[in-house]
């Protein structure tokens, strides 16, 4: 049997995925250029017996998607820049909670209202660093239509293996193109659920280690009471200043992640055994490389493109791996210049690293990224 | 045998922290006294709130509670209520938190007509801070950031309520217990969005900057300035002066979010079978 194949638009092959994983509520916010994501579901979520609801604002979008996680909902929002800053508040409180959730931000040039219908990279930072406090942060950047919607799919997966917010982040190239997508069948791409409590509702505590890093979360309305706070707190989720518990809390919630990233680190090497050239990029802006890598190979030079695909937690090993071997890496991004600090980090001087910024809405294109591949060869 | 509010309350969490003096452990007693009234279950009803003294009121309640940021507490219930219609929800908080930054929620929740009710402790002072001035801190009054008396003039919550479209606003007063509870039963009955403001008093961070000698002073206030909707109809202009109006302020009965997006859902897959 063929399967399903469409022409579609990266934001509406987002909302899909999101179905596919078993999203059934949507809060969001209308902004340029995420708009369509809300639009699909609004459209589809009727459909499936799910909850789509507009707010009064983002900062109430992100509150409702975290009310409605912890009903046992599996939970998406979307927005883009100024909206992603507005997010941030609740964001925190996802993570200190640790309720799944998935935040589609599309980004657009900034700061501020910066160019709405620009494309931009610019977010990757905020992404992590965006909401005050230590918090562990997952982060996916797709480049494909095709992968918008897998990567939404891998997205709640994480969020709900990991009990914490994730955030997808296309740029506003890959959010807004058309490309052919092959839908997978139901069952084809793994789709992940919490863990329930497997503890009577009495014995429940919403942060119980001894499960592990990751504690079962039951949902609000199935028979098990709990308090959950904004407020560092205890294992049975009330509020503690108690130094020694604050302290093995918040390191937990970092940990949970640092300790998984085999398992959420993914990334794409391409020509990469023998390159002497590394250009490491991502999202649109890692096609124009790819073509780049190919117009060196012809004239002879040993180049190649290590994509990120999971942003953060970034690719610390592999990119580390690659500068013992590399003479010169390249960074091309759609901002002046993120990424390129975090290469620079893991290479530690072993390797001289360059990059290429534009942030004045238009992408960077294979023939920039190609002569600067011949400049370093 | 006196009633048994230890049934509703998490075993101990108790003491609660708020001061001397404060009303809200008045508040909680006759929520509690509504919901034991509506025998609500305690396994479907969600207890949300934001940020402040007020809103700390879902950590001692045995049901499910959620703390959440800063005038956020309505937008959290709403994803609730959304994802589970057949949740009670219930939200509480105080006045900063409720109408200053909170506003642009609570007056969408209003306007959604979302069924769930929100009780709000209205002492018109940031409490938990130290005692600046909130959106209902009386003009002329003193507060830690208006030490030459407060230029702001304050909001009436429950007017706010009535003009963005809330079906249910009541109001009433820490002094008067009993009509706490009733109001809520009612509230928390009525099929919408249902405001009920309770007007307390915080005697640590507004009455002593306010020149309210004792405690008993400023519930004597709220005894005396409060004037029942039924006796205010008999009364003139110059006798309700500086006089708040309590009870059942506005009902009317229209048609409910949550349920209406059910139909929505309903229509939308009949014609999908059809």
């Amino acid at each position: 049997m063929s399967k399903k194949v469409a022409f579609l638009q990266g934001n509406e092959a987002c909302a899909l995925g999101a179905l596919y994983a078993g999203c059934r509520f949507f809060a969001g916010y209308p902004i340029t250029p995420s708009t369509e994501v809300a639009e699909v579901m609004a459209k589809e979520l009727p459909k499936v017996g799910g909850a789509f609801i507009q707010m009064e604002d983002e900062i109430a979008a992100m509150a409702a998607v975290i009310g409605a996680s912890l009903t046992g909902i599996k939970s998406l929002t979307a927005t883009s820049g100024p909206g992603f800053s507005l997010k941030q508040e609740n964001l925190g409180y996802a993570c200190i909670t640790e309720v799944p959730c998935v935040i589609i931000n599309v980004m657009r040039g900034g700061p501020s209202t910066g160019m709405p219908t620009g494309p931009s990279q610019s977010d990757v930072m905020q992404a992590k660093w965006g909401t005050h406090g230590d918090h562990p942060a997952i982060c996916l950047v797709p480049a494909s239509v095709q992968e918008l919607f897998t990567e939404t799919v891998r997205a709640f997966n994480l969020a709900e293996k990991y009990r914490t917010p994730v955030t997808v982040m296309p740029d506003e190239i890959v959010g807004h193109m058309r490309e052919r997508i092959v839908f997978p069948e139901p069952g084809e791409l793994p789709v992940i659920n919490r863990t329930a409590p497997s503890v009577s509702p009495q014995s429940y505590q919403p942060y119980d280690t001894s499960f592990g890093d990751i504690p079962p979360l039951a949902a609000f309305g199935s028979g098990y009471r709990f308090h959950v706070t904004g407020l560092n707190k205890a294992q049975d989720g009330f509020p503690t200043t108690r130094a020694d518990i604050v302290q093995a809390e918040e390191e937990r919630q970092v940990r949970k992640i640092e300790n998984a990233v085999d398992d959420i680190v993914t990334y794409e090497e391409y020509l990469l055994d023998d390159a002497e050239v590394v250009v490491i990029a991502f999202g649109s802006i890692a096609r124009s490389a790819r073509y780049a890598v190919n117009a060196a190979r012809k004239n002879g030079i040993k180049a190649g493109l290590f994509r990120i695909i999971t942003y953060w937690p970034f690719p610390d090993r592999q990119i580390r791996a690659l500068a013992e071997r590399a003479k010169a890496v390249i960074v091309p991004e759609m901002n002046l210049g993120m990424t390129v600090h975090e290469v620079r980090r893991c290479v530690e001087g072993r390797v001289p690293v360059s990059g290429i910024f534009r942030v004045d809405g238009e992408p960077i294109s294979p023939n920039e990224i190609f002569a600067r591949i011949q400049e370093v060869r | 045998m006196g009633f048994d509010y230890e049934k509703y309350i998490r075993p101990g969490k108790l003491p609660h922290i708020w001061c001397p003096g404060c009303g809200h452990g008045i508040v909680m007693k006759g929520l509690i006294r509504a919901i034991d009234a509506l025998s609500l279950d305690k396994d479907k009803t969600a207890i949300v709130s934001g940020i402040g003294c007020a809103s700390r009121l879902p950590g001692y309640m045995d049901f499910c509670t959620l703390h959440t940021t800063h005038g956020r507490g309505v937008a959290f219930a709403t994803g609730i209520k959304m994802a589970r219609p057949e949740m009670n929800v219930l939200c509480v908080g105080g006045d900063g938190d409720g109408v200053a930054i909170g506003g642009n929620h609570f007056i969408h929740a209003c306007r959604r007509n979302i069924d769930m009710t929100y009780l709000i402790m209205n002492n018109n002072i940031y409490g938990m801070t130290g005692g600046q001035f909130s959106p209902t801190t009386p003009f002329g009054a003193k507060a830690s950031t208006t030490p030459y008396g407060n230029p702001d003039p304050p909001f009436d919550i429950a007017k706010l309520a009535i003009g963005a479209g809330a079906t249910f606003v009541a109001r009433g007063t820490a002094f008067h217990a009993a009509q706490i509870e009733k109001l809520l039963i009612e509230a928390i009955r009525h099929k919408g969005f249902s405001v009920v403001e309770i007007l307390d008093s915080c005697p640590t961070t507004y009455g002593r900057r306010n020149k309210f000698k004792s405690v008993v002073e400023m519930m004597n206030q709220l005894k005396e300035s409060a004037v029942p909707v039924a006796a205010a109809e008999k009364m003139s202009p110059e006798q309700l002066e500086g006089k708040v109006l309590t009870g059942v302020l506005y009902k009317e009965n229209k048609p409910e979010y949550v349920a209406e997006y059910g139909k929505l859902v309903t229509r939308v897959q009949e014609s999908m079978a059809g």
